[in-house]
Formats: structure tokens, C-alpha cells, sequence
């Protein structure tokens, strides 16, 4: 085993759902929630000239997409170094 | 130099750097043909990846979609990117860490079970060999229509310039090759876009002209915002307002969510991650990929509406009244030669007309959008032919990646683990190469003779990668009691019931396709997120009263969860 007991292998493994859980609550905000079912709330705002749920569904959830994937790698490379994980 | 010539030398110049490509990096050793080493960089890594993943059907297809469907579009846009958060997250890392070559694997191992690995084998051939029958048409298409040679021919020169540098350079070869093509296909495809914002909005980044004010002819803002005059157009020529769309909500949800999780269960794009040296190489790769597909995805739309409303000027004329067919622009009676576009006075005035309905003279294929903006807004004829070989990149870099699947399919999962075990490197590597020349024979034939449910069978390879490896692959990871019965019988179940529904509305009985028969309204090209929730349940149910996972896979799972001690890619 990689960890230094048992308690820090939960740990690692906990704090790493936890992340993912956030980061995917974005990922499903920004498209099911944004871009489909509040597609016609949004639609009321204007953002940059677009209808703003048309704006999300065809440009803003894709870019919020990318930012997910980087700051889940930033992340997690934090969290390998903290318990000690990482590949160096 | 006219067009024609220019197709010839710029098509040329891209295909003489692809296939030296191929010669300068081909592929010694199974790890090298399977992985490319291992030692891929994740920025290169992640340009390939966009390139494999970007097909024919984006490349062409897709911005004429979402021309024709407006915000029903959308669900690619969404079902397609947003597959890659899924992958970064719950995929790639683990993926790596396991460290063997294949999705059939790795399902193989977590579930101790030869059953599992032939049933995710299964999977992925079908997946593998629906897309590259429609990739090679896609090619002869391209090929016919700006090299001025029927489509077989396309065919045909297709198929030599794949097998040359999918069987002799492996994935090492196709990994360089990729990266050239994403160039020439990025290039292709935002040159035109860009020159339309600009003519039509001012603005240099399509992402924000196709929101702006559109400019009248003294290059002024004329107050008039691009969309609403979309949306004007569209309401009163009879078709549904362009920034709504006619879809269903739950099925725009059910789409988008079964091309995600999709996305996320195809095998030539999971293989992807296999081939960068670390886990942490794994994780950015993917948001590489994302980047690099994000460029193209952000401005197909951009595309579609600047397409859009230039084909309904040039076919209606400013006032909206038509314009008389003599008068019709070069690409219109040249698409017609083709019979891609139709025309049908129906009023006898002599007048071409676009509506919606009774009105409408015009029959305009969708997939012609792209390939025909460059002519409908009178660009230089360099673009024009840049476009085609953009085309044909996107084309064969995907055929490249989908081959490679197919092969490694067949020569590793199948003979050496399953039938063969005790072969050679060396003999694999044939065998590998010999998989991948019969795959390109297939599929010429499928590209020569096209069965005319292609679309209808992409929507399966979705489904079923939504409904069968996903689950598999994500329980595998993240959950250590999931046994081997829990997750062949989740498979089974998730694919047989998309299955099933998908062939009973294409093939069995197509005129019930209807909203009104669909479960919960949902259609068959959504039905595979359904599909996975059904997989889910199954094998949670089944996994609770079946015997326990054996210790060492529960120490296998453990061991995948955190980077250390990745290494390379393991041989056996």
C-alpha cells in the first residue's frame, strides 16, 4: 500500500468524490440545468445579444466544460502531493 | 489558378505530409502499434484525440444540423463536449493507472471474467465498424464532389491513403498523423467562419458575431441583431423559431445526456488515454482534447446561423419574394448537378422559393452547408479548396483511429486473450495488421455500397456504449463490491433493452416512430441513457445476492484510485 495507513487512503479517496461530485454538479447544471430545462426562464435575459438558455446550450456549457476537466486536474494534482500520492 | 487546380495541390500537400508521417514514425513493437510507447505528450495527445473524435459528420454534417434544427442542434453541441467531462473524470485517471491496452481489458480483469471481457469485445467492434462505414462514404463524398471522380473512386483512394498509414504506423503513426490533420482541419474550418462574422457582424471571433448586430451595407450597425432576424425569418417562412427549436424538452435531455455518457463509453476515445506516460498526463490530456474540440464545436453553431440566413437571402432574394432561377447563383446549379439540391417551380413563376410547407420549391441537403459556404458567399477560391481537404482530414483521421480499435479488438482481446494465447509479439503485430487491412476492406465496401441505415446505426453505437461500457467501466472504478454477475447481467440488460427499442422503431416497425408511441417520449436516440440507468439497477440488484468480489480485485481497485506507481502502459 501506497498510503501510510488506512485512514489516509480513506481520506485521499473521500476528498477526491467529494470534488468530482461538485465539479459534476456544474457540469450537469450548466447543460441539463442551463441549457435544457431553464431554457425558457433564461431565454427572458439577453447576454451579448444572445437569448441567454440558448447562449448556455449552444456556447456557455461548452466552455464551462473545459474549465471542469483543468481545475480537476489542478485539483487532484494538489491532493496526490498532499497524501503523498503523486508520481514524482 | 481556378479551384480545381488549387483542390489538386492543396489535397496533394496534405496527403504527401500525412503518409510521410506514417513512414517516419511506424510502429515497431505490439506496445508501439497499440499505445504508441506510451510516451505521448497530453497537449499532442489531446490534439490527436480532438482529431479522432472529430469526424466526417462534424466536419460536414454537423453545422448543417444545426442550420436546419436551430436550437435542437444544441444536443450535439452539448452531448458531444460535454462526454469529455465524464471521461477526465471518472475514466481517463483510472484508466491510465490500470495501465493495459484496451477497454475489453480492463473490464476483463475488475470482473475476473472471460464472459465480460467477450461481451465488452462484442461492444466494441460493433461500435468500432458502425462509424467507419459512414466515415468512408464521407471520403468518397468529399472526393467526388472537388476532385471531380464518382464517389466509388473517392472510395477508393481513401482506402489506400487509410491502410498505408493505419497498418504500417500503428497508433505511434496515427497519434503524428492526427495532429497534422487536426491542423488542417481546424484551419479549414474557421478560415470561412471568420471571413463571415467579419463580412456580416465585424466581429473577428465567430463565437460572438453570430450574437451581434448585423451590418448594413455601409458597414454600420444597422440595429438589427443577427438572431432576431434569424428568428423573424424562420417564423415567417413556417418553420419553428430558430433559437427554440420544435424538440420536446425531456427529449432534448434524454439526446443530450445518451451522446454523453456515449461520448464517454466509445473505445477508440477512452484507448485514447492509454497512450500518455502518467495519470496526471491523463487527466489534462482530456481537457486538451476538450480545448482543441472546443474550437470547432463553439463555432459550428457561429456557422450555422451565418449559413443560414445567406442561403435563405440567396434563394429568396432581399425582399423575400424569390429570385428568378435564371439568375441563381454558380454553387446552386452546381449543387443541383449532384442532385444534393432541388428545385421544383411549383408556381411556374420562375422564381426559386424556401419556406416551410405547401409554398416551398426548394429541397436543400443539409450536409451540402458546409461544403457549399465558401461558393454561397463568394470566398477565394484557396478556401474553397482548403475546405475539401479539411473534409477529408476529418475523414481519415477518424477511419485511422476507429481501425486501429478494430484491430487491436481482434488481435489482442480476441486471439491473444481469448483464443490464441501463447502467440508471439511478433505474429500479434501481423495479426494486428492484417485485422486492420480486412477492417479497411469492410468498410469500402460499406462506403461503396452504403446500407441505408448508417444514421439510424450511430444512434445504436451511442446507445450502447451509454448503456453497456460505461456503467461497466465507472462501477468497476468506483465501486469495490461490484462483482462479476452484477456487472454482466447489467450489461446484458442495459443492451439488450436499448437495443431493442432502438431496432423496433428504425427496423422493425418505422412508422410507429412517432412521439405518441415513445416511453415517456423519449426517442430512439435517446433511449440509451435510459438504457444505462436500467444497466445500473440491474447490477446493483444482482450484485447484492450474488457471492462476494474476490480479495485481489478489491486490492486491484484500491490500487487504481491514486497515481504512484503508474508507470508505463505494462506489457504481459
Amino acid at each position: 500500500m501506497s498510503f501510510e495507513n488506512k485512514n489516509k487512503a480513506d481520506g485521499y479517496w473521500k476528498e477526491n468524490i467529494r470534488l468530482v461530485l461538485i465539479l459534476l454538479s456544474i457540469w450537469a447544471i450548466v447543460s441539463f440545468g442551463c441549457g435544457i430545462l431553464l431554457v425558457d426562464v433564461l431565454n427572458e435575459y439577453t447576454f451579448m445579444g444572445f437569448k441567454l438558455g440558448f447562449w448556455f446550450a449552444q456556447q456557455g456549457a461548452i466552455y464551462v466544460f473545459v474549465a471542469l476537466i483543468f481545475v480537476y486536474a489542478a485539483k487532484t494534482h494538489k491532493l496526490d502531493q498532499k497524501y503523498g500520492v503523486d508520481e514524482e | 489558378m481556378d479551384a480545381q487546380i488549387l483542390t489538386y495541390i492543396i489535397v496533394g500537400l496534405t496527403f504527401g505530409l500525412y503518409i510521410g508521417i506514417a513512414i517516419w514514425s511506424r510502429a515497431g513493437s505490439t506496445k508501439e502499434f497499440y499505445v504508441a510507447g506510451g510516451g505521448v505528450h497530453p497537449v499532442v495527445n489531446g490534439m490527436a484525440t480532438g482529431a479522432d473524435w472529430m469526424s466526417a459528420a462534424s466536419f460536414i454534417s454537423l453545422a448543417g444540423i444545426v442550420s436546419f434544427t436551430g436550437y435542437d442542434g444544441s444536443v450535439y453541441l452539448m452531448g458531444w463536449t460535454g462526454g469529455y467531462v465524464l471521461l477526465a473524470l471518472l475514466m481517463a485517471p483510472y484508466l491510465r493507472k490500470f495501465g493495459k491496452f484496451t477497454v475489453p481489458d480492463f473490464i476483463g480483469d475488475r470482473y475476473y471474467s472471460q464472459t465480460a471481457r467477450t461481451v465488452a469485445v462484442v461492444c466494441a467492434i460493433f461500435v468500432s465498424f458502425t462509424y467507419i462505414a459512414g466515415q468512408m462514404r464521407g471520403v468518397g463524398v468529399v472526393f467526388s464532389r472537388f476532385l471531380e471522380v464518382d464517389v466509388d473512386t473517392g472510395v477508393y483512394i481513401g482506402m489506400c491513403v487509410v491502410f498505408f498509414y493505419a497498418v504500417l504506423g500503428g497508433m505511434k503513426g496515427i497519434t503524428y498523423t492526427q495532429v497534422a490533420q487536426y491542423c488542417v482541419m481546424i484551419f479549414a474550418f474557421m478560415v470561412p467562419a471568420i471571413f463571415l462574422s467579419v463580412m456580416m457582424t465585424g466581429h473577428v471571433f465567430p463565437q460572438l458575431g453570430f450574437g451581434a448586430e448585423l451590418l448594413d451595407a455601409a458597414g454600420n450597425n444597422s440595429g438589427v441583431f443577427l438572431l432576431d432576424k434569424l428568428d423573424g425569418l424562420s417564423t415567417q417562412l413556417g418553420f419553428a423559431e430558430y433559437t427554440l427549436g420544435s424538440k420536446s424538452m425531456i427529449d432534448v435531455f434524454f439526446i443530450t445526456g445518451a451522446l454523453m455518457f456515449g461520448t464517454a463509453g466509445l473505445p477508440h476515445v477512452i484507448v485514447r488515454f492509454f497512450t500518455v506516460p502518467s495519470v496526471k498526463a491523463a487527466r489534462s490530456s482530456a481537457g486538451w482534447a476538450l480545448v482543441f474540440i472546443a474550437i470547432m464545436y463553439t463555432t459550428i453553431p457561429a456557422l450555422a446561423v451565418f449559413s443560414r440566413v445567406n442561403m435563405i437571402e440567396t434563394v429568396n432574394g432581399a425582399d423575400g419574394q424569390g429570385v428568378p432561377h435564371a439568375e441563381a447563383p454558380s454553387w446552386i446549379t452546381s449543387w443541383e448537378k449532384t442532385g444534393l439540391i432541388k428545385w421544383d417551380d411549383k408556381n411556374g413563376d420562375g422564381k426559386m422559393f424556401y419556406a416551410n410547407g405547401e409554398t416551398n420549391e426548394m429541397n436543400i441537403d443539409r450536409d451540402i452547408m458546409v461544403l457549399a459556404t465558401p461558393e454561397m458567399t463568394n470566398l477565394p477560391a484557396w478556401v474553397i479548396a482548403l475546405v475539401a481537404a479539411g473534409g477529408l482530414a476529418a475523414a481519415l483521421s477518424t477511419s485511422a483511429g476507429l481501425l486501429l480499435v478494430i484491430s487491436t479488438s481482434v488481435s489482442h482481446d480476441l486471439l491473444k486473450k481469448n483464443l490464441m494465447p501463447h502467440i508471439s509479439d511478433k505474429k500479434e503485430l501481423m495479426y494486428a495488421r492484417t485485422a486492420a487491412a480486412i477492417g479497411i476492406v469492410v468498410a469500402g465496401y460499406f462506403g461503396i455500397n452504403p446500407p441505408g441505415f448508417v444514421a439510424a446505426v450511430v444512434a445504436i453505437a451511442f446507445g450502447l456504449a451509454a448503456s453497456s461500457l460505461f456503467p461497466a467501466i465507472t462501477m468497476g472504478i468506483f465501486s469495490k463490491t461490484m462483482n462479476k454477475e452484477g456487472a454482466i447481467a447489467g450489461m446484458i440488460a442495459g443492451l439488450s433493452f436499448t437495443t431493442i427499442y432502438i431496432l423496433y422503431f428504425k427496423f422493425v416497425n418505422p412508422e410507429a416512430n412517432i412521439a405518441d408511441n415513445w416511453l415517456f417520449g423519449i426517442s430512439p436516440e435517446g433511449i440509451g441513457l435510459l438504457g444505462m440507468l436500467v444497466n445500473f439497477a440491474v447490477a446493483a440488484g444482482v450484485s447484492r445476492v450474488t457471492a462476494a468480489v474476490p480479495e485481489p480485485v478489491q486490492q486491484m481497485v484500491e490500487a487504481i484510485r491514486f497515481p504512484k506507481g503508474s508507470g508505463e502502459a505494462q506489457d504481459h
